[in-house]
Formats: C-alpha cells, sequence, structure tokens
C-alpha cells in the first residue's frame, strides 16, 4: 500500500507516491536521483548518507521517507547554487584536503553545516565530538578538522588559516 | 536492508493512537525516534503489520517545571534536547553526562526519551539514569494514564510495563532537594557502542556531609536495569568516606549479573562497574557541595 507525501528537499516542493517502507535516503537517491547523499553501513553507523531534516542532520537510513512528509529536507547538492560560489564547507574541505576518496564527504559536511550553525568556532575537541557519527576510513580526521576550522573562520569573516601542507 | 512491508498509521492524537493500538493488537509497534526499531526492522528482527507513527502527536515534546517540583518530560523529547536543556541542567547535570555518550550527534537528533525506557533494553543508557533519579513513567491507554515507578517498569529482556493498547508518554522527575549532585558514565569501547557497564548515581548530602538520599542504577551489566540497593544503603545516613564508598563499589560488583561478550569476562564487567561505582560517587558528591 502506497500513500502520498509531501516534502521539500532543497527548497522544491515533491508530491510522491511510496512504500512506507521505502527509506529517506533511498527516496533521495532513487526516487529523486540525487545521488549526492551515499549509503555507506546502512545501519546508522557511518553517517555518509546525513542529510538536515529541518535543519537537523540527521541519517536517513534509518528515517522513513513518510517521517519526512510535511518536513523540510537539505542535501549536499542544496549547499551550494549549481554554478555559484561553493559553501564555506565545501570550500574548506577542498582547500584542506580534507577528503582523499570523498565518500564520506557529503555526510561529513552536512552534518558540520548544523555544526557550525550552533557554534561557528568550535574547538578542535568540539569537531571530533560533533563528527562522532561520521567514519573516514581515508583522512585520519586531522585535515577534516582543519577543513572545519577553516570554514568556521570564513563563515565568522576572518581570514582564513593557511593551507600550506604540514610535514611532521 | 528493506523492512518488510507494513501499513503506516500518523494519528494527530493520543486517542486516535490509542484506539489503533487497540485495533491492531501486537501486529503493531510504536514509532518514535526510530534508531532502536527501524535497524531492527530492516534486519527483520521486528516485522510489524502497523507502525504508529506517533510524531505528529502534540504536546509530548516538552520539557516543564511544575509547582509541585516535579519535571515533565515528553515521550518525544529528543536526545539533543536534553542535552541542551537548561532547565535540566540546572537540577540534573547526569543528562549532559549521558546524552553525549549514546550514539552520535544525529542519531540524537531523532532518538527519544521515551523510546529508549520503552525499547526494554538492559543495555540502554537511560534505564540506569532513571533509576538513580527515582523517576516516574507514564502510560496512558483507552482507561487514561497511570503512574508507573521506574522500579516496576522493567520486566525482562525488551519487556515493560507498558501493556498492549497502552503507550508511554511521559517521564517525571523530583527535583532533588539543595545539596543534591548526579553523573553517569560508562565504558565504551568506541562512539556509539553499547556500554561495557554504565553506573548512575544521584546522591544528596546535609550540611554536615551526611549522605540522605542516594540513588544508584546500573547499565548492561544485569538482563534488566539494575538498581544497586545495597549500594545505596552502604551509603545512606554515613558521611561519605573511602570505606563507604569502598563498600558500595563492591557491593554492586557482587549485585550485578554481566554476561561475558565481546566487551569483556564477567569479571572484567564486575570490576568495571566497581570502579564506576566509586568514580561517579565521587563526582555526584563533588557536584552535591558546588
Amino acid at each position: 500500500m502506497t500513500r502520498k507525501i509531501s516534502v521539500t528537499v532543497n527548497g522544491t516542493k515533491h508530491e510522491l507516491e511510496v512504500e512506507p517502507r521505502l527509506l529517506l535516503v533511498h527516496m533521495i537517491r532513487e526516487v529523486l536521483n540525487m545521488t549526492g547523499t551515499h549509503i555507506g553501513c546502512d545501519t546508522s553507523s557511518c553517517g555518509a548518507c546525513t542529510i538536515l531534516l529541518d535543519g537537523k542532520s540527521i541519517k536517513s537510513c534509518t528515517v522513513l521517507a513518510v517521517q519526512a512528509d510535511g518536513h523540510s529536507i537539505t542535501t549536499i547538492e542544496g549547499l551550494a547554487p549549481e554554478g555559484g560560489p561553493l559553501h564555506p564547507l565545501q570550500e574548506g574541505f577542498k582547500e584542506n584536503h580534507g577528503l582523499h576518496c570523498g565518500f564520506c564527504t557529503p555526510g561529513m559536511i552536512m552534518r558540520c553545516v548544523e555544526l557550525l550553525e550552533h557554534n561557528n568556532n568550535p574547538t578542535e575537541d568540539e569537531i571530533r565530538w560533533g563528527i562522532s557519527g561520521n567514519l573516514c576510513r581515508c583522512t585520519g580526521y586531522n585535515n577534516i578538522v582543519k577543513a572545519v576550522q577553516w570554514a568556521g573562520a570564513k563563515m565568522r569573516g576572518e581570514e582564513t588559516p593557511s593551507t600550506e601542507p604540514e610535514f611532521v | 536492508m528493506i523492512a518488510q512491508s507494513f501499513n503506516y498509521e500518523s494519528p494527530a492524537t493520543l486517542a486516535e493512537a490509542i484506539a489503533l493500538l487497540n485495533e491492531h493488537g501486537d501486529e503493531a509497534k510504536v514509532l518514535s525516534g526510530g534508531h532502536s526499531l527501524i535497524p531492527m526492522m530492516k534486519l527483520r528482527f521486528a516485522t510489524p503489520s502497523y507502525l504508529i507513527d506517533i510524531n505528529r502527536i502534540p504536546g509530548l515534546s516538552e520539557i516543564v517545571e511544575d509547582v509541585d517540583g516535579t519535571i515533565h518530560i515528553g515521550a518525544l523529547v529528543r536526545e539533543s534536547q536534553l542535552e541542551h536543556s537548561e532547565l535540566l541542567g540546572r537540577h540534573f547535570p547526569i543528562f549532559k553526562d549521558v546524552t553525549k555518550l549514546i550514539a552520535d550527534p544525529q542519531v540524537r537528533n531523532m532518538g527519544t526519551l521515551g523510546g529508549n525506557l520503552a525499547h526494554g533494553d538492559a543495555a540502554n543508557d537511560h534505564p540506569a539514569v532513571m533509576i538513580a533519579l527515582r523517576a516516574s513513567v507514564i502510560i496512558t491507554g483507552a482507561d487514561g494514564e497511570r503512574s508507573v515507578p521506574i522500579d516496576d517498569f522493567f520486566y525482562g529482556f525488551y519487556m515493560t510495563a507498558i501493556q498492549q493498547g497502552e503507550i508511554l508518554t511521559e517521564i517525571r522527575l523530583p527535583v532533588p532537594p539543595k545539596g543534591t549532585g548526579n553523573a553517569y558514565h560508562k565504558l565504551e569501547r568506541k562512539v556509539g557502542d553499547y556500554a561495557t557497564s554504565g553506573v548512575a548515581v544521584q546522591i544528596t548530602l546535609d550540611e554536615s556531609g551526611v549522605v540522605t538520599a542516594a540513588g544508584i542504577g546500573l547499565t548492561n551489566v544485569n538482563p534488566v536495569p539494575l538498581r544497586a540497593a545495597r549500594s545505596e544503603e552502604a551509603l545512606i545516613g554515613k558521611p561519605l568516606s573511602d570505606e563507604t564508598i569502598e563498600l558500595a563499589a563492591r557491593f554492586a560488583s557482587e549485585d550485578c549479573s554481566p554476561s561475558a561478550d565481546l566487551r569483556g569476562s564477567e569479571e572484567y564487567k564486575r570490576h568495571v562497574t566497581g570502579v564506576l561505582v566509586k568514580r561517579m560517587i565521587k563526582k555526584a558528591a563533588e557536584r552535591a557541595q558546588s
């Protein structure tokens, strides 16, 4: 039995007819064909499927599409306009080598959007706790922390830290 | 992983939700934050025919203090709300301790206190906290609501006092008197893991430093969430000393009943429980005195 739902995705309203068991991440990827949101573990551990539901970061592999009925979601595709300037977090990850393979990056960035919204000047410890639900198997997290700090500085209107590589 | 097919209902009122639960009996499950239930449905450990989503019922998401000195926490209050509530923070710093250790920020944006308790899992962290704080659980059915003391709430593995046709709607906490402190910690192998052992303590000290009230709850070291009653008794009526704290810790490690698993042996978990009891008593006492 399907159900009619109305979900606003990146500012566009979609009227959809979905099975109740359809996961939100499958709705985004397979019904709306937006593949920026990734499926990693499919068990709410890795955070690759993180999106914003009414501005709050959630793991879309563990939410049903029907639960989003009447709500707004934002995915990585909605962060910056097509061809326009990147979001400070996207720029921060790019400038600071905050990704290698890139699989975790959309989830990592969507999580950090909420993190910086609450606190645009987080300490390293706050960033590490803040991304504790997002796994990265490449970077070792150091450059992700730097990327978030860089984005925070940019959002505060301050000079962004140097992105020269550190050799230790 | 895709769950088995089910019918989805999203009632707008509590009465409607209860009627649906009565109509569908044990074919129905209540959906709150969904972060225990949906994973179980995806693994097909849970295969309800009807999912009753209570998230659209108004009035279940507030934290308020009434004139009688009771805090009311709606069943749909999210972990992230508990984490940042200024009202709770004033009386219960323990909520900051515990929420930080539950899963991760995204899961805490969905997971609810009501769901955490109603799931009836001794590995969850809130049961021990509720035991330490002497909470009451409000359960609502067709005949109205009833209040169940936390000590009568957990029956067994995934079993609680909630009967068919009933919904957990609220948690009530008595505001503790002056001179009270509380604290929680768990040993976890990594973020988001269940506790190897977890300990919640609330303690009240009078002006001369004598313990007048104590609540101690244990996570994941017993088939059901456990009140460390002998440990509480070891503290009450005496000034806190290394000897009474040591005795309380010994009683807790003797009285729990952990099972060996990938997190450690039975002996190790008893040891960790004792260590955490000591540390949490000291931390709660420090907070009581500040």
